[in-house]
C-alpha cells in the first residue's frame, strides 16, 4: 500500500492518533514555551517602542497573534467539518469540535487585548466598526458551534452538526480579512504580508512571526491534549481504552 | 399518477399554509410582539420624536428579527417528535424541496404579515413617509433571508435539548449582514442618501439564500434525522 494511505488510515485510528498526540503534546508545548518566551523578551524589551502609540504598542505581540489564530483556529474547525461530513472521518469530528473552544479562547484575548490597546490610542474601548464588529461575530459564531455541539447527545452527530453550522459561518472570515480593505475603519490595515514586502519593521516584525509561531503551537498543543480526552470518552466502551487504562494482569504494561 | 418534485413542494405548502391559516397564533404571536417590543421604546426613551424617529429604522427592523426568531425552534421539531419527519425523508422526493415549500411557507404566514405591518410600527416610531417605503422593501427581502437562515439552524437543531435561547443563537452572528444592510437601507433614506446599494446587497442575499438554503437545512435534517 502506498505508505502515504497508510499513514493516512494510520492516523485517522483512535489508538493510533491516542498515543502519538500523547507523545507530541509536551514536545510542542515546550516549542510553544520557548518560541513564547524568546517572542515576549524581543517583542517587551528589544524591540522600539512606537513613535506614535509609545509603549502600549506592545500589546501588538499578543494581540495580533491571538487574531490570527482565531481567524485559523475557524478555518481549522471547517476544513474538519468538512472532511467529518463527505468522509465520516471520526478523528476529524473530534479534531474540529475540540478546536473550538480553542478558538473561541483566542477570540476573546483578541477582542481583549484590542479593546485594552485601543484605549490609549484611539480613546475608546470598543467602536463599531467592521473588523471588531466582525471579529466579535465570530466570537459568537463559536459560542454557537460549542452550544449546538453540548446541546446533542449522539456526540458523533452532535460533532456533524455542529460541523455544518461552521462551515456555514465559514463566510464571516473573508469578511473579518477584508474589512479593512473595504470599508473606512478605525482599525489599523494591513502591514504584514504573505507575499511581498510588509510595511513593519524587521525589528518588529520578527518577534511578531515568533509569537505567531508560538501561538501556532501552543494551539496544536491544546489540540492534542483535548483530543485525547474526547477520544477517551467517545471510546470509553472499547478495548483499547480498558487496555491503556487498566492493563490487565496476564499482560504487559503498555511502554 | 406519479409524484413530481413540484407536486410534492405545491403539496408541503398547501399543507403548511392551511395550517398557519386554521393556527392563527402563529402569525398573530410575532405581530404582537412586535407591536409590544416597539410600543417599550417610547415608554424606555421619552416621548420625544427627535429621538424616536432617527432609530425607528434600526429598531424596527431589530424587532421583526426578534419576532421571526419566536417561532423558529418548532417548525421542524412537531413533525420530528410526531414522526412526519421521517416520512418526509423516505418519500423519495427531493428533501431540498420539501425545506424550501417549508420556507416559503413559513414567510407567508409569519414574515409577509410582520412586512405589511411595518408601516403601522414604523409610524409609531415617527418615521417619515418615504423612509416607511424602502423599510418595507428592505424588510420585504431580509425577511426572506432571515427565514431561510431561521430554517437551516432550526434544522440543526431539531435533535437538540429543547432551549430557548439556542436556535437564536445560531441565528444572530449569521443574520448580522441582513441586518446591516436592511437597517443601512432605512438610515441611508433617512440622512438624504440612496438606499439602492444596500437593497441590492439584499437582493443578491435572497438570491443565494433560495437556492442554497434548502439545500443546508436538507442535509441538516438527513444528518440529524437521518
Amino acid at each position: 500500500m502506498n505508505p502515504l494511505v497508510k499513514w493516512f488510515h494510520r492516523f485517522g485510528s483512535p489508538p493510533t492518533f491516542y498515543r502519538w498526540a500523547g507523545r507530541a503534546q509536551p514536545w510542542l508545548r515546550g516549542a510553544a514555551l520557548l518560541f513564547g518566551a524568546v517572542g515576549l523578551y524581543f517583542g517587551l524589551v528589544v524591540a522600539p517602542a512606537d513613535y506614535l502609540q509609545g509603549e502600549s504598542v506592545r500589546i501588538l505581540y499578543i494581540h495580533v497573534p491571538s487574531a490570527w489564530m482565531s481567524l485559523f483556529i475557524y478555518l481549522f474547525v471547517a476544513a474538519n467539518a468538512f472532511i467529518a461530513l463527505v468522509w465520516r472521518i471520526r478523528i476529524s469530528e473530534v479534531l474540529s469540535m475540540a478546536a473550538a473552544p480553542v478558538g473561541a479562547m483566542f477570540t476573546a484575548v483578541t477582542l481583549a487585548t484590542g479593546s485594552l490597546w485601543g484605549r490609549p490610542t484611539w480613546g475608546t474601548y470598543w467602536q463599531w466598526d467592521a473588523r471588531l464588529t466582525s471579529e466579535l461575530v465570530l466570537l459568537f459564531l463559536y459560542v454557537g458551534v460549542i452550544a449546538l455541539f453540548h446541546a446533542i447527545e449522539d456526540r458523533r452527530r452532535a460533532a456533524r452538526a455542529a460541523g455544518l453550522l461552521a462551515l456555514v459561518g465559514v463566510v464571516n472570515l473573508p469578511i473579518i480579512h477584508y474589512s479593512v480593505r473595504w470599508w473606512s475603519t478605525l482599525h489599523q490595515g494591513e502591514s504584514v504580508k504573505l507575499f511581498g514586502e510588509s510595511s513593519m519593521h524587521e525589528s518588529m516584525l520578527w518577534p511578531l512571526l515568533m509569537m505567531a509561531l508560538a501561538t501556532k503551537l501552543w494551539f496544536f498543543a491544546s489540540l492534542a491534549s483535548r483530543a485525547q480526552l474526547a477520544l477517551l470518552e467517545a471510546d470509553s466502551d472499547k478495548s483499547w481504552v480498558r487496555d491503556m487504562l487498566q492493563p490487565s494482569v496476564t499482560q504487559a504494561a503498555p511502554a | 399518477m406519479s409524484t413530481t418534485p413540484w407536486r410534492a413542494f405545491r403539496a408541503v405548502l398547501r399543507r403548511d399554509v392551511g395550517l398557519g391559516m386554521r393556527r392563527p397564533d402563529d402569525a398573530l404571536q410575532p405581530l404582537l410582539f412586535a407591536l409590544i417590543v416597539t410600543v417599550l421604546f417610547p415608554f424606555a426613551l421619552g416621548a420625544d420624536s427627535a429621538r424616536l424617529a432617527p432609530i425607528a429604522g434600526g429598531v424596527s427592523w431589530v424587532v421583526a428579527l426578534l419576532a421571526l426568531l419566536l417561532g423558529m425552534d418548532t417548525v421542524y421539531r412537531s413533525d420530528a417528535e410526531d414522526g412526519s419527519l421521517d416520512q418526509l425523508l423516505i418519500s423519495g422526493q427531493p428533501l431540498a424541496m420539501l425545506c424550501a415549500a417549508r420556507m416559503l411557507a413559513h414567510w407567508l404566514v409569519v414574515g409577509l404579515p410582520l412586512v405589511l405591518t411595518t408601516p403601522l410600527l414604523a409610524a409609531l416610531l415617527g418615521m417619515p413617509a418615504n423612509t416607511i417605503v424602502v423599510a418595507l422593501v428592505s424588510l420585504a427581502l431580509g425577511t426572506g433571508v432571515l427565514v431561510a437562515i431561521g430554517h437551516v439552524c432550526a434544522a440543526l437543531a431539531v435533535v437538540a435539548k429543547r432551549s430557548v435561547i439556542l436556535v437564536p443563537l445560531l441565528v444572530l452572528p449569521l443574520s448580522v449582514p441582513v441586518l446591516i444592510f436592511g437597517a443601512g437601507a432605512v438610515q441611508a433614506t433617512l440622512v438624504g442618501l440612496s438606499a439602492t446599494a444596500p437593497l441590492l446587497l439584499l437582493g443578491a442575499g435572497l438570491a443565494l439564500a433560495i437556492p442554497l438554503a434548502p439545500i443546508a437545512c436538507a442535509a441538516a435534517l438527513r444528518l440529524n434525522a437521518g
